[in-house]
């Protein structure tokens, strides 16, 4: 997108508003992205007091009740070992939201500084990058991360790092465009004029103004993260039984789809589209925002 | 055409580097990571023994470079290697399923596409009302969806509650015999041979992981659909089309449709990718023997070899689908063609 010189007015024109009063206003205008961020809020609350809350021990059988449906006992109703699916699924918040958060920060840290280096120096070095990054997106995202993970084995460290692996490359790409447009800005120049070092200049002056749009790719990462770390659960590759995570329990859940158990999978199911709907609207609402105040 | 002929060579030559560079990191992948795939093929209740029979077998006791060159060989000369599982070829145990997944994502593709153009058209002609919000509700829903859970749901709905779709086991009634084996796609081998009964389990059978896979790959065609569109109509020749008393409906057709279908056609490549990874799901909800299964199978089982069989498939196939795209945007544009 091609940027328009914005002209200001002279600064005694400029209203001043409190960062409080531009949230407010904020809020009104992008009513789906205040929606998506309370949606992430309420998620971030029930990770850190969810297994506070939580009636049961998220593996505590209860050989009595399998498979009961909702009911005032068992909100949410229980599995086939008689495990309460509530505690089950608040419990699982807190593991989601971290390998979410993992992924998509440790893609953004490791792409957006690599594509920042290979953008600003060019040359062989972003030639070899680049095939790099061709190269890893050869493959659909979920199915780089399906193979890495079966190769690494079934822990958590190693499905942060197989999903991670995926979205690098998306990370690279974006920064180092942007980076293309902003080492041609003069004071590009007049920093390493002054006497910084070339690699400075780079990280530290250049890059802040070119992490918009992977800033918001980190917000979509986020729930695209939640739905291959599920999405590899269900397949039986990476998060494994009996831990409590959305994408096990759907999985686990699966087995009574014939016989109807619906609540097995129904409820971590939800829990775990809820999130990514709104990781997804805030994505798209700061892409909108974000668009609109570069003009 | 100097310039035209450049610019095919230099996109040819891309793309081979690509996939010279997905073997190599395959073989890294398979041969590196693993501390020792011998051990992992002999499973863990192996004896030093056969630990050793593998490892000369697969020649993991050879200095790493000639293991490679010995790979990089018997992948160009088309050779997967076979499963370590059956001992079959992997080769011919994909393409017995390839068909099994390309009937699947076909009929989805072209299911997404109606729908996407549809949708994206009706949010573009109505932009800002109610129908527009209603349509990229869905877009939003469907790019951000667990797939494998919504396939469960429909499942659910319409196999268990209203009974509509057959119980979700592989491709056909148990009973019904397959179609003679001409193209592997089912719906038309039995076409063919002229038996409709199979056509018609065939089709029950299909319809539902179809529409399922479909609903998650029209999102980003219904996304992209509406912001050409809209970009069409804001122009200045549909303007001056509307000006001069074309009507509204010839305008959305003739000139608006057309000139939204370039930059539909080159998402194909992202769409490929939306459907290959949602084939993956859709196949284990409904025990779907295509390749997708197969890969997860072999994942599970720690068949390397399937595995990279599959992955290397796949990305030959990715790779070449954004090569004919490129290629067709070459020839289409003027801006490449005469540069």
């Amino acid at each position: 997108m091609a940027s328009i010189p914005s002209f200001r007015v002279s600064p005694v024109r400029v209203r001043r508003r409190s960062l409080w009063q531009r949230g407010l206003r904020a809020v009104g205008r992008w009513r789906l992205l205040s929606f998506g961020v309370l949606l992430i809020l309420l998620y971030l609350a029930v990770a850190l007091i969810g297994p506070e809350v939580a009636p049961y021990e998220p593996n505590a059988t209860h050989p009595q009740s399998t498979l009961e449906a909702p009911s005032s006992g068992f909100l949410l109703g229980t599995d086939k070992f008689g495990r309460d699916i509530y505690s089950r699924v608040l419990y699982a918040t807190r593991l989601d939201l971290s390998i979410a958060f993992s992924v998509a920060v440790s893609a953004f840290l490791v792409g957006s500084i690599i594509g920042a280096l290979s953008g600003y120096y060019g040359g062989i070095v972003d030639d070899v990058v680049m095939r790099v990054v061709d190269v890893l997106l050869a493959f659909p995202a979920f199915i780089l991360a399906m193979a890495l993970t079966g190769i690494l084995g079934d822990t958590v460290p190693n499905v942060v790092m197989a999903i991670s692996v995926a979205y690098v490359p998306y990370f690279i790409r974006l920064t180092r465009g942007e980076m293309l447009r902003v080492r041609t800005l003069q004071y590009a120049d007049a920093a390493v004029g002054v006497g910084n070092p070339r690699w400075r200049v780079v990280l530290v002056h250049l890059l802040p103004n070119a992490l918009t749009p992977a800033f918001i790719q980190l917000t979509l990462v986020l729930g695209w993260a939640i739905l291959d770390a599920a999405g590899l659960a269900f397949l039986g590759l990476g998060i494994t039984p009996p831990t409590a995570e959305w994408g096990v329990m759907v999985a686990e859940g699966a087995q009574r789809i014939i016989t109807g158990e619906w609540w097995t999978w129904l409820f971590p199911g939800l829990a775990i589209v809820i999130i990514a709907f709104g990781f997804s609207i805030v994505g798209d609402g700061l892409r909108d925002l974000l668009a609109r105040e570069e003009r | 055409m100097p310039r035209l002929l450049r610019y095919v060579l230099r996109r040819i030559g891309l793309a081979l580097v690509t996939l010279a560079g997905v073997v190599v990191f395959v073989f890294l992948l398979t041969h590196i990571l693993p501390s020792n795939p011998a051990a992992l093929r002999a499973g863990p209740l192996a004896n030093a023994e056969l630990i050793r029979k593998y490892e000369r077998e697969m020649g993991l006791d050879q200095p790493l470079y000639v293991q490679f060159t010995r790979y990089a060989g018997e992948i160009l000369s088309g050779n997967l290697g076979e499963s370590w599982k059956t001992g079959q070829p992997v080769l011919k145990e994909l393409g017995d399923r390839l068909p099994a997944t390309l009937e699947l994502a076909a009929t989805a593709f072209a299911m997404a596409l109606i729908i996407g153009v549809l949708l994206g058209v009706l949010a573009a002609v109505y932009a800002g009302t109610w129908i527009d919000q209603g349509v990229r509700l869905y877009a939003t829903l469907g790019a951000a969806q667990a797939l494998f859970w919504l396939a469960l749901l429909c499942v659910h709905v319409f196999y268990y509650s209203l009974g509509w779709a057959p119980a979700p086991l592989d491709r056909l009634t148990i009973g019904v015999p397959e179609p003679p084996l001409v193209t592997g796609l089912f719906t038309v081998d039995s076409l063919l041979a002229g038996q409709f009964h199979t056509l018609l389990d065939a089709l029950n059978h299909l319809w539902l992981p179809a529409l399922v896979l479909a609903f998650v790959v029209s999102a980003p065609i219904v996304k992209m659909t509406r912001g050409s569109m809209l970009d069409t109509l804001n122009s200045d020749f549909v303007r001056t089309a509307r000006a001069i008393g074309v009507s509204r409906r010839s305008v959305v057709v003739g000139d608006g449709l057309r000139n939204a279908f370039i930059p539909i056609l080159t998402m194909i490549g992202i769409v490929f990718g939306y459907l290959i990874a949602g084939n993956v799901v859709v196949e284990k909800v409904f025990s779907w023997a295509g390749i997708g299964q197969y890969a997860w199978n072999a994942l599970t089982i720690n068949d390397f070899n399937a595995v990279q069989g599959f992955v290397i498939l796949i990305a030959v196939i990715y790779v070449g689908i954004n090569l004919a795209i490129d290629l067709a945007y070459g020839f289409i544009d003027p801006r490449i063609r005469l540069g």
